[in-house]
């Protein structure tokens, strides 16, 4: 399929290969999880894909990962169609970029260490000394040092988290997602992992991906920001953009309505009141049997 | 009622689709065999993909080694039933010594693998089922795919091979516990017509195609265990509720899966072998 970058509108540098290319991405499981997603994301950016539960973004995510295959439509991580690639050139991308998962996804049978120093392992000739170093210096970026010894099940929710990073930086990626980091964390410890997420982009120089729906940290973190509802993308834009919507007063532009009301996460608005009127008749008609 | 009215679910509707969903599995089963064997091929033959010895190592320690004091514990017993079970009926015809040459053909065909494959069913396919589902539902699984190590090289692999191996090994001991447990009775219990001579009596009447049949049944109960296990906690939808059934449906296929591999065996063997 070709590819049409012309169709989507972004604003960024011209000329500049995007790392991470999302043209028509459709997938249909029991409905249409997403339909029709362009995205583009370049280098060295901190792009935040946010939406509602159920809006399609980890669906989204899982196709960035090539965990999910697309029914159509084209996803390029480094300017390889990730559809065309076998295992082995899959395996190849897969070592260039990183992920920590919602629940940080540590190997329970293995300890802190040992989680960290598997892609070493598997993936380098490196001896057993150097990758101990090496598994020493990337938890210490995530100060988790001290930790090194310990199980995953002796670990609170933020320094599985922490440990979850460790293992997806141990191959220096070119390329760090992250699935709702916030999930499940105390603000404080939620502020910590914005810190260290930014703090990374900036020391590896790694382009970062965000998917989540907690604001505060969105916009802490962003450089550009994606919206995405109904598995379709609403808008993309840089930070200071959606920050404008959401300072503004409504418009009655539906869209611009529509993302304000979940950046602020106000009870009414298009979002809520789409939700409550659409079928509601057909329902109540079809229960009383008529 | 609205205007649709559903279709009625008919018996043969049911039955073609459990029919299909037994295709879905066995075909599921297949290919995960295949991809099983890919890799073991790969590992040993192949530079760039290591074979983790100290892996499958580790799954042989879990899944041979720990249930060994169940197996001889069973076997044992099961010696001393079919020991205790057959003496009266073949004393009608003044044949009691022939327990031995009973308890030897029974064991080592057949009873010495079964027995020993539903032990391990229950003892390490549930443990495995148990292991990946919980790995699928935390998103190991996917953090694996992530760091570009594949789940069947990485998993599937040791647990398939050690569960083979430890079943044929797991099975020697067992036919010699079934032997045994058959001496026991004949000692403690039967009398002098049954023990004297109880070993004699069964070296005469086993050949070595007996022992090395129950050998190939049992590596296949193995393989079928590991395969099922694996299969149905890659399968695992739904959080711990989904743990429990992949559990509970590994041990209810393994059992159904051993019975019928023992029938067809037992066929193959009858006609080619044993005659």
């Amino acid at each position: 399929m070709t590819l049409q970058p012309q169709s989507v509108a972004t604003n960024q540098p011209e000329g500049e290969q995007p790392v991470i290319r999302v043209r028509d991405l459709v997938k249909t499981f029991d409905r249409r999880v997403l339909d029709g997603v362009n995205l583009d994301v370049h280098k060295g950016e901190t792009m935040v894909i946010m939406g509602g539960s159920g809006c399609g973004k980890s669906t989204l995510l899982r196709h960035l990962i090539a965990s999910l295959r697309p029914d159509s439509g084209g996803i390029e991580l480094f300017g390889q169609d990730l559809i065309k690639l076998d295992h082995e050139q899959l395996d190849n991308v897969r070592r260039r970029f990183g992920i920590l998962f919602q629940s940080g996804a540590l190997f329970n049978s293995m300890t802190v260490g040992e989680n960290v120093a598997l892609p070493l392992r598997e993936h380098t000739s490196l001896d057993d000394d150097t990758i101990d170093i090496m598994v020493r210096i990337k938890l210490e970026l995530v100060g988790m040092r001290h930790a090194v010894h310990l199980m995953p099940a002796e670990l609170s929710g933020g320094m599985k988290k922490r440990a979850g990073l460790a293992r997806a930086i141990a191959l220096d990626p070119e390329i760090l997602f992250y699935d709702e980091p916030s999930a499940g964390l105390d603000p404080v410890t939620s502020a910590q992992i914005d810190q260290l997420m930014m703090d990374l982009a900036k020391k590896l120089g790694v382009t970062t991906v965000v998917v989540t729906h907690e604001m505060d940290s969105a916009f802490r973190i962003a450089d550009r920001m994606a919206m995405l509802d109904k598995g379709r993308m609403l808008k993309v834009a840089p930070r200071a953009e959606f920050e404008a919507i959401r300072d503004a007063d409504p418009t009655g532009d539906f869209t611009n309505d529509l993302i304000r009301q979940f950046l602020r996460g106000d009870s009414t608005g298009p979002l809520t009141s789409r939700r409550k009127n659409s079928g509601y008749e057909e329902d109540i008609l079809d229960a009383a049997g008529m | 009622m609205g205007e649709t009215e559903e279709k009625p679910d008919f018996v043969f509707n049911r039955i073609g689709r459990r029919a299909l969903g037994g295709f879905y599995y066995v075909g599921g089963m297949t290919l995960l065999l295949a991809s099983a064997v890919t890799w073991t091929f790969r590992g040993l033959f192949t530079r760039r993909v290591s074979f983790r010895p100290q892996a499958l190592a580790e799954q042989m320690i879990r899944v041979g080694v720990k249930s060994l004091g169940i197996v001889i514990l069973v076997q044992t017993f099961i010696g001393i039933i079919i020991a205790l079970q057959m003496e009266p009926a073949l004393a009608e015809w003044g044949q009691q010594a022939m327990v031995s040459n009973i308890i030897g053909v029974a064991g080592f065909r057949m009873l010495g693998p079964i027995i020993t494959a539903v032990v391990l069913s229950g003892f390490a396919g549930a443990s495995i089922a148990a292991e990946i589902g919980t790995m699928v539902v935390s998103e190991e699984i996917e953090a694996l795919e992530a760091i570009a190590l594949n789940p069947v090289r990485f998993l599937v692999v040791p647990r398939v091979l050690a569960t083979l191996i430890m079943m044929i090994l797991l099975t020697v001991v067992a036919d010699l516990m079934i032997a045994l447990g058959g001496y026991v009775a004949a000692l403690t219990v039967l009398g002098p017509t049954v023990h004297q001579g109880y070993w004699d009596r069964m070296s005469t009447q086993l050949m070595f195609s007996d022992f090395y049949t129950g050998l190939i049944m049992s590596g296949v109960f193995g393989l079928l265990i590991s395969l099922i296990a694996c299969h149905e906690g890659l399968q695992v939808k739904g959080g711990a509720e989904g743990v429990g059934k992949a559990t509970t449906m590994t041990v209810v296929y393994s059992i159904v899966a051993i019975v019928m591999a023992a029938v067809v065996f037992t066929a193959i063997f009858y006609v080619f072998v044993w005659n």
